[in-house]
């Protein structure tokens, strides 16, 4: 078999295709991040928890429904996401005309409040959910051995981040999405209904998140904290990134997902801080971020 | 004003007779701890204008080095205090020199960041115990005389520690230094346009900060004997900020008042509720966020203001 550095290829590919998995997660976080910093000025600390959210919905419609991962795939996220757009109606609308730190410090407390609510209901033990029937077993690459489902997760996350991505910027939708952005007042004078965009698009931004969350639910362990730790690795990549940059985001989750599953071969202990690291050294050389503009 | 000044004295005398009166010192003094991390705190966030996510790194980085010195090497508490102090004093160097390059948001979440490097540096090194932390913290003596073993020594001593530093941080804030500060927070291109060097008079405020807080970590390990991950983590900063943000940012006396609810809340109220104690604190920032921006202390004052 061949070796680099006295380690099996078919290991490094391996580990890059775990990477790989882990950057689609975060690209898809990071993207609903920056479209709703970009429109809501909220740099939104819940979308952990409701990226956990979304990956019990999941298990728990499985445990006591029995709906199948498919139609969870859809489900979970519309549920979720509507959810989201209650917190956006109850919470959040009443702080956008204050500073943008005060939207940090509310989706906080929502995080602290649905995690708390999920640890309490269902213990903090992870609980694991079935891979589908139909994405079982491995491809058999020669070279390498490629799980179904990871192929599956990298695929379905590469295809929503691009439908996001041209939404926003090539159909109406988008076009009015980014003009609220711009200058919101001016768009309502011409008849938009601005909080309802508002609200749509953190339901959407929250529906993304939950996605994520079905979606990694048969690779790690269903837990309620399984958001907490991730959202700070998603702030750092959107750090990196820079927040008002869609492709950025997604470019930027992707390939710190493939470094730190690269950290994982040849220095496992540095692989949790290996993304912190780099938004370091970013920051030293380019404190605006890679694709900022500020 | 005279209201206020019966309100300290009463305070003071409270605070001196406390462990006449029965109350577990052990308990105040933990209470003290956090006041003083949150004073600390506040003095960034407050006064500054820099809402910092990470400041459990600091907490964090002087309670490990103050634990390692004191059990590893065998350090008496006063060197390994002062030790555990300059760790912070370091560590917030290093933070603040990357963080104060971005400003609002982004510094949040860059010092949310690299607080979670330096909880995974905990994690992960060699000397610090992994999960369990660093457990059976020697009190010893200070100086060889004064035996800490003795909870009712150390806590006047922890409460000397919290005066000294509540009144150094109110002469920080009256300082020019703190004035500047203060400009810095509510005019930046304007203290820009008078000339000042602004990142320098950010960069001074984040470290004294950090050392601050390393103060209130070092002496929360010696008196509770132990350093542990909870010291460092992401909750432990998220509590910082809401006794601050529940006593009165930018108030004197706010954090204190909000490390005493809050941590007397989560002693007692975790008995009877239980593990609802997350939700709970969750739900009291949500509402703090919402309708009680003031905190505590501002809003006492505003009736005051408003009642004269």
């Amino acid at each position: 078999m061949t070796e680099i550095f006295g380690i099996p290829v078919a290991v490094i590919l391996g580990q890059l295709m775990l990477g790989l998995v882990n950057g689609s997660f975060y690209a898809m976080l990071s993207l609903g991040l920056a479209v709703i910093f970009g429109l809501m000025g909220v740099v939104n600390f819940a979308h952990g928890a409701f990226y956990a959210l979304g990956a019990f919905a999941a298990l728990l419609s499985l445990q006591h429904l029995g709906i199948n991962y498919w139609a969870a795939l859809a489900l979970s996220p519309l549920l979720v996401g509507l959810l989201g757009i209650l917190a956006e109606r109850l919470f959040l609308r009443h702080i956008y005309r204050l500073e943008p730190l005060y939207g940090l410090l509310l989706t906080f407390g929502l995080a602290l409040v649905i995690e708390g609510l999920l640890h309490q209901y269902f213990g903090s033990s992870g609980q694991s959910y079935p891979v589908p029937p139909a994405l079982r077993g491995v491809f058999n690459l020669g070279f390498m051995i490629l799980p179904i489902y990871r192929a599956w997760v990298i695929l379905v996350s590469m295809i929503v981040c691009f439908s996001v991505w041209f939404i926003i910027e090539r159909t109406r939708l988008g076009c009015t999405l980014r003009a609220a952005t711009e200058n919101a007042p001016l768009l309502q004078a011409f008849g938009v209904n601005v909080p309802l965009l508002v609200a749509v698009t953190y339901g959407g931004g929250i529906a993304l998140a939950a996605l994520a969350g079905v979606l990694s639910a048969p690779v790690i362990l269903v837990s309620p904290q399984m958001g907490s730790s991730l959202v700070i690795v998603v702030f750092a990549v959107v750090v990196i990134g820079g927040m008002g940059s869609i492709l950025g985001a997604i470019v930027s989750g992707l390939s710190l997902g493939v470094i730190e599953g690269f950290t994982k071969v040849i220095y496992p202990e540095a692989s949790n801080m290996v993304v912190f690291l780099i938004m370091a050294l970013v920051l030293i050389v380019r404190p605006a971020g890679l694709f900022g503009k500020e | 004003m005279r209201a206020a000044n019966l309100f300290f004295v009463l305070l003071g005398v409270c605070a001196l007779c406390a462990p006449l009166l029965g109350i577990y010192p052990v308990f105040m003094m933990k209470l003290l701890c956090f006041a003083m991390f949150a004073c600390a705190y506040n003095l960034l966030m407050g006064f500054g204008g820099m809402l910092s996510f990470g400041h459990a790194a600091f907490f964090g980085a002087s309670a490990y080095a103050t634990a390692w010195l004191a059990t590893a090497r065998g350090w008496d508490a006063a060197p390994a205090i002062l030790a555990g102090v300059a760790a912070a004093a370091l560590v917030g160097l290093l933070v603040g020199l990357i963080a104060i390059r971005r400003r609002g948001i982004y510094f949040a979440m860059i010092t949310l960041a690299l607080a979670q490097l330096i909880f995974f540096v905990c994690l992960e090194a060699p000397f610090t115990g992994g999960e369990n932390g660093l457990q059976g913290v020697p009190r010893g003596s200070l100086f060889g005389v004064l035996p800490l073993r003795s909870d009712i020594v150390l806590y006047y001593l922890v409460l000397a520690a919290f005066v000294v530093q509540y009144l150094f941080i109110r002469r920080v804030v009256h300082s020019p230094f703190g004035q500047v500060l203060k400009a810095i927070r509510d005019n930046e291109p304007r203290a820009i346009s008078l000339g000042y060097d602004i990142n320098r008079y950010r960069l001074l405020a984040f470290v004294l900060s950090a050392t601050l807080a390393g103060f209130a970590g070092s002496l929360k390990t010696i008196v509770l004997s132990f350093a542990t991950l909870s010291d460092v983590q992401q909750a432990t900063s998220g509590e910082v900020i809401l006794m601050t943000l529940l006593g009165g940012t930018g108030t004197f006396f706010g954090p204190v008042a909000g490390a005493a609810v809050v941590v007397t809340l989560q002693e007692y109220l975790s008995e009877i509720v239980g593990g609802w104690v997350t939700v709970i604190i969750g739900a009291v920032f949500v509402a703090c966020v919402l309708t009680f921006r003031r905190g505590i202390v501002g809003t006492i004052a505003a009736l005051r203001r408003g009642g004269h």
